[in-house]
């Protein structure tokens, strides 16, 4: 059978891949609009010292994930900084907890492998329940931001005209947050803590260089993103190596595709405005 | 009955009074620019006239009204950039994200949004510019733009924070006649803060001027006089007029915002 579906651990990881491929998209459009890659960049190292914690505890690392990603997106939102920028609060915040879950793992050497699937992902792990639980939250997380999405929309491009107009911009940047929270915890154990970007923010920003609107810019994000994670699984059954890096390499490779489009339609429109500019059309205003 | 309405307004923020006991009674359809040195409380009294900062003392009606429900008909166009999208994001999207974007849900009137979108464009005269990357803007029209998404929704009052910054002169004239047909033909009332007074000399009906926390306002020959400034800064000031333009002078000092000065930044062939 194509790309092995007779088997439960495939059908696992292109279920649970899929799902987070299209919230990481999704989600990852708004990110990268409001330039918050490294808070989302340092919301996955605390996720993984959370999920090497709740092992350290003999927890279930999904809980760890969950409750001390989300508590650091709160945090996040309330600290005040300016999560748009690369705030050195935010890569300390990502930086004491790389070295938290460091420890943590150095404190219980019994389960190495799993410390690696939190650090590089592990597509081809996954069980039942995480498929279960990445494609329920996953629809969890995109009613959220469906609901969401107009007034999440006008504050990214426009806060204080958004905040004057009664939008509660403060309210909303923790509610985008806690969404980025659920969607990086349910992405780290499949794509990997360091890996997170091929999902939630190559595709994203591949997008964003090819769409001229927001519907269509989510929906190619969405697109890409559900596409390499099918490709770069299929490559891992095919051809061999990690899925994971697959996925990032053809995030990647997307990426830099979609830039040179993007500088080659730059000069293009670049042309236009200098003919624009030379004939009377240019004149009027 | 004045569009904004303003007794004893006092702003205090992180402890430093803006301005206190400021009277403000903005007449409907008036162009106002509004000036000052840094610091003076122009962008401050903005944003507390769209409620981003509370004012500490003083009544406040906006439109014959409450000015928490007016604040609606209010179109704002901040000093600072938006932070949007590197991306390829076409003005047509961006202006359409304001309307109506407080609103929660998805919006499925896709008709009456590209209305909207399309007659805001054109009252900036930026219709021909509604497919095009943001970014491929030139100074001139990304303020048209700016202004575009602050008129999508119903406005009767715009308030405007140096919209002339890093503009090259014809591009501020545009923006200024723009301003004043807004005035003029929809009796919408402006408020326009900038650094240098001698653009505006030929749109706007009255000045607003703040320093040391206070503020006066009147025509441009009644209030910007050597006596009446001299009063404002509590310092002798030197208002002097070369070729219909005006300098004003603090002390024997050189007030640099008030001189002109032409950036050519963001203008593009």
């Amino acid at each position: 059978m194509i790309m092995g579906l007779e088997y439960a651990f495939m059908r696992h990881a292109l279920a649970a891949g899929t799902a987070i491929a299209v919230v990481s998209a999704a989600v990852g459009y708004f990110v990268t609009l409001r330039r918050q890659a490294f808070a989302a960049h340092a919301l996955s190292h605390v996720g993984f010292a959370g999920a090497a914690g709740a092992i350290l505890l003999s927890l279930d690392p999904y809980v760890g994930l969950f409750v001390i990603t989300f508590l650091a997106a709160l945090g996040l939102a309330w600290s005040g900084h300016r999560l748009s920028e690369r705030d050195v609060g935010v890569g300390m915040i990502l930086m004491f907890s790389l070295g938290l879950g460091v420890l943590f793992l150095n404190l219980y050497t019994a389960n190495a492998q799993a410390a690696m699937s939190i650090l590089f992902g592990s597509i081809v792990g996954v069980t039942t329940g995480q498929a279960w639980l990445s494609v329920g939250v996953a629809i969890g997380a995109l009613v959220l931001l469906a609901a969401m999405v107009r007034p999440l929309l006008y504050m990214s491009l426009n806060e204080e005209a958004a905040a004057g107009r009664g939008v509660p911009v403060k309210w909303l940047n923790t509610l985008f947050l806690g969404l980025l929270a659920i969607t990086v915890a349910i992405a780290v154990p499949i794509i990997g803590a360091l890996l997170i970007f091929a999902l939630l923010v190559g595709p994203p920003a591949a997008a964003q260089l090819l769409s001229k609107n927001v519907l269509a810019g989510i929906l190619t994000a969405v697109a890409l993103g559900v596409g390499e994670t099918w490709a770069g699984i299929g490559c891992a059954y095919y051809i061999g190596y990690p899925a994971s890096t697959w996925i990032a390499s053809l995030s990647f490779l997307v990426y830099l595709g979609t830039t040179a489009i993007g500088s080659w339609r730059e000069r293009g429109s670049k042309d236009s405005t200098a003919a624009m500019a030379a004939g009377p059309a240019g004149k009027g205003f | 009955m004045p569009v904004i309405d303003g007794t004893e307004l006092t702003c205090q923020l992180g402890g430093r009074v803006v301005f206190a006991h400021l009277q403000l009674q903005i007449p409907r359809g008036g162009f106002v620019g509004v000036f000052g040195p840094n610091g003076a409380g122009k962008t401050s009294l903005l944003r507390a006239l769209l409620g981003l900062i509370p004012l500490q003392g003083g009544t406040l009606q906006i439109l014959e009204g409450d000015a928490r429900e007016a604040r609606t008909q209010i179109g704002y166009v901040s000093q600072s950039e938006p932070k949007e999208a590197e991306g390829r994001l076409s003005v047509a999207a961006f202006v359409g994200a304001a309307w109506r974007g407080e609103r929660w849900g998805f919006n499925w009137h896709l008709t009456a949004l590209h209305q909207a979108v399309r007659r805001a464009l054109e009252r900036v005269n930026a219709a021909h510019l509604a497919s095009r990357p943001l970014q491929s803007l030139s100074g001139g029209q990304r303020q048209r733009v700016r202004i575009a998404q602050a008129l999508v929704n119903p406005a009767r009052i715009l308030l405007l924070d140096e919209p002339l910054n890093n503009l090259d002169p014809q591009s501020q004239q545009q923006v200024l006649q723009l301003a004043k047909t807004l005035t003029r033909q929809e009796n919408m009332t402006v408020l326009m803060t900038a650094h240098d007074i001698n653009p505006l000399l030929p749109f706007m009906d009255h000045v607003l001027y703040l320093a040391n926390g206070k503020g006066r306002m009147g025509t441009v020959n009644d209030l910007l006089t050597t006596p009446m400034l001299s009063e404002l800064y509590g310092t002798p000031v030197t208002v002097s007029e070369h070729d219909g333009m005006l300098s004003i002078r603090v002390g024997n000092g050189f007030i640099p915002e008030i001189s002109h000065h032409c950036h050519d930044h963001g203008a593009q062939p």
